[in-house]
């Protein structure tokens, strides 16, 4: 990226409408978002009291300034809903994209270790349900999951239990839809890391004496170190933000903070406190991406 | 390879698809059970694919969710492929950072977030919602991964192709339409519909963008479901499912045809040179 040249004409039409959208569609919104966390909140419509108009000379807008408020960057900090809504989003996320990893790894293995022939098709049949609807796919979980469900029935049929377990409206169940609905990010990472390892590497580390659980910890998956990071960065991600599978399967009191942040939203109608708790969001999320681009960037230099 | 290892191989490929599959195919059985509760076979029955078709506010809403899904792909299709061939054709420009991070961000961003900032936007301009601020949603956010789809394919292209026909004389927006786009078209078309399916299953940004009237599928589901498993939700889910696996059998089918004849190319070219004399 070191050029900084203009754009021709031709170039700059080209950009022209992608750059508009993403300016007014989202760049502008998200400072919009950014203005009304430092509003105060009143009982109106919208219901923040606004800080800058068009019309505003420099001067109004020096004066306006000194209203703004940290009110709810404060209450995000005291509030408990909010810290714990954060604290078990995060645990959540981390619990769910550790047990992603550990069912799909064996089966990423699996699929990558079959004979060439069949991989195209394994792998589609794996990913396919990606292409269904998330909704109906969480959905799904519900009739297994809840007390008279399908999981409990059998499970008092077999005579294992006497009572049904309570699995839905939990935090496990959470979990459970989130391995669910995420395994395709995280199986594809991992195939593409496993598939492209060379066969002699292995079977070079077994003639030199290396046993099975050897090779896997010592070559296997030391070299399948990036689909890991990719698949782990692409299930923790969406997991921390996510709505419909906490809101779904959840009980009331599984918090997370994209629950969090709909309910003040649309039941309690507090924009700033959401708007503040979307930018606190935004910059939490930010912290593992730019870590990893970061570890990225330093391999490559040292490639070099 | 030893014998056991190729069946522990097995065993995880089985257990691994039930895990994937079971709860679907539960659901699609259920879709057909004459009880209401899930736990009681009541017989097979048709009865809550008939009600759907009774079921005016639903088709209504199936509607709106695909006149949304096709305009808002079809846009974000052309907007991506012009912010991927902005990134991989004109080499390091002036805002290109700030351009690279804004088309990538919504990728990463909670769908709640970005819903929360159109609607705030929306609000702030006065605009009322409805189908236009939905479509607007979606475009915002499926152009990305159109972009990043697409940016992939463009860097696959061989550009050597492209500067042969320039310089044959062609000017570079004619070698782009005539050799890049040809190859891109494979590309093009997973990524519109990707966009298309991400549009027709979104709830979050539909549920923040969009006004009444314009109330979308994966809307009804929702509020729907909350109120507990229902079977004419079974229902409309598997006609989803069916849908989606039709399509999905239809695409390998046609990659499976393309990859033949694909093959069989270097074959018939190596023997015209033997019939030539």
């Amino acid at each position: 990226m070191s050029g900084r040249r203009r754009l021709s004409l031709g170039e700059r039409l080209v950009i022209a409408a992608p750059y508009f959208w993403i300016a007014a569609f989202f760049l502008a919104p998200m400072l919009l978002v950014a203005k009304i966390s430092v509003s105060q909140s009143v009982l109106a419509r919208p219901p923040y009291r606004p800080i800058f108009q068009l019309s505003d000379s420099f001067a109004d807008l020096w004066a306006k300034a000194q209203n703004f408020t940290l009110d709810s960057y404060r209450a995000l900090v005291s509030d408990t809903l909010y810290v714990e809504s954060y604290l078990s989003s995060l645990t959540i996320a981390a619990v769910s994209t550790l047990i992603t990893l550990i069912v799909a790894y064996p089966f990423a293995l699996a699929i990558a270790r079959a004979p060439e022939r069949l991989r195209p098709l394994l792998i589609g049949l794996a990913a396919a349900p990606f292409w269904t609807s998330f909704l109906i796919r969480v959905y799904a979980w519900i009739a297994l999951l809840k007390d008279e469900g399908l999981i409990n029935n059998a499970l008092m049929a077999l005579g294992l239990i006497s009572a049904p377990l309570q699995m839905y409206a939990t935090s496990g169940a959470v979990v459970v839809g989130i391995v669910y609905s995420y395994l395709p990010f995280m199986l594809l990472p991992l195939y593409a890391a496993l598939e492209r390892q060379d066969v002699s590497l292995r079977e070079a580390a077994a003639d030199l004496g290396a046993s099975p659980a050897q090779v896997f910890f010592r070559v296997t998956l030391p070299l399948s170190r990036e689909g890991v990071v990719a698949g782990s960065l692409l299930v923790f991600i969406p997991a921390v933000g996510e709505f419909v599978i906490p809101d779904l399967l959840g009980g009331s009191e599984t918090l997370m903070i994209g629950r969090t942040l709909w309910n003040d939203f649309f039941s309690n109608h507090d924009w700033p406190a959401a708007s503040a708790a979307a930018i606190a969001l935004v910059a939490l999320l930010m912290v593992p991406l730019l870590a990893w681009e970061r570890a990225r960037l330093k391999e490559e230099e040292e490639a070099r | 390879m030893s014998a056991a290892a190729a069946w522990a191989r097995a065993a995880t490929l089985v257990a691994g698809f039930v895990f994937l599959y079971a709860p679907i195919v539960v659901l699609a059985v259920m879709s057909f059970n004459a009880s209401r509760l899930v736990s009681v076979w009541g017989g097979f029955s048709t009865k809550w694919y008939a009600a759907l078709l009774q079921n005016a506010q639903l088709l209504h809403s199936a509607k709106i969710s695909l006149a949304a899904a096709l305009a808002s792909a079809a846009i974000a299709t052309v907007l991506g492929l012009l912010a991927a061939v902005a990134l991989a054709r004109f080499g390091g420009f002036r805002s290109r950072l700030l351009f690279f991070g804004a088309v990538h961000a919504p990728l990463v961003l909670p769908e709640v977030v970005l819903g929360l900032a159109l609607l705030t936007c929306f609000v702030a301009l006065g605009v009322g919602r409805g189908f236009v601020t939905l479509v607007i949603g979606h475009v915002t956010l499926t152009m990305c991964f159109m972009t990043v789809a697409l940016l992939a394919a463009l860097r696959d292209c061989d550009p050597t192709l492209e500067e042969a026909a320039m310089d044959l004389g062609a000017t570079p927006p004619e070698a782009f339409a005539r050799v890049a786009l040809p190859q891109l078209a494979p590309a093009i078309v997973t990524a519109f519909l990707l966009a298309f399916t991400l549009s027709l299953d979104d709830l979050v940004i539909a549920s923040f963008a969009t006004g009444p009237g314009a109330t979308t599928l994966p809307m009804r589901i929702y509020s729907q479901v909350r109120l507990g498993v229902s079977p004419q939700i079974n229902a409309i889910s598997t006609l989803l499912l069916a849908l989606v696996a039709v399509s999905l059998g239809l695409a390998a089918l046609v990659s499976y045809w393309r990859t033949g004849r694909n093959l069989r190319v270097p074959k018939t070219a190596s023997h015209s040179p033997d019939k030539a004399p």
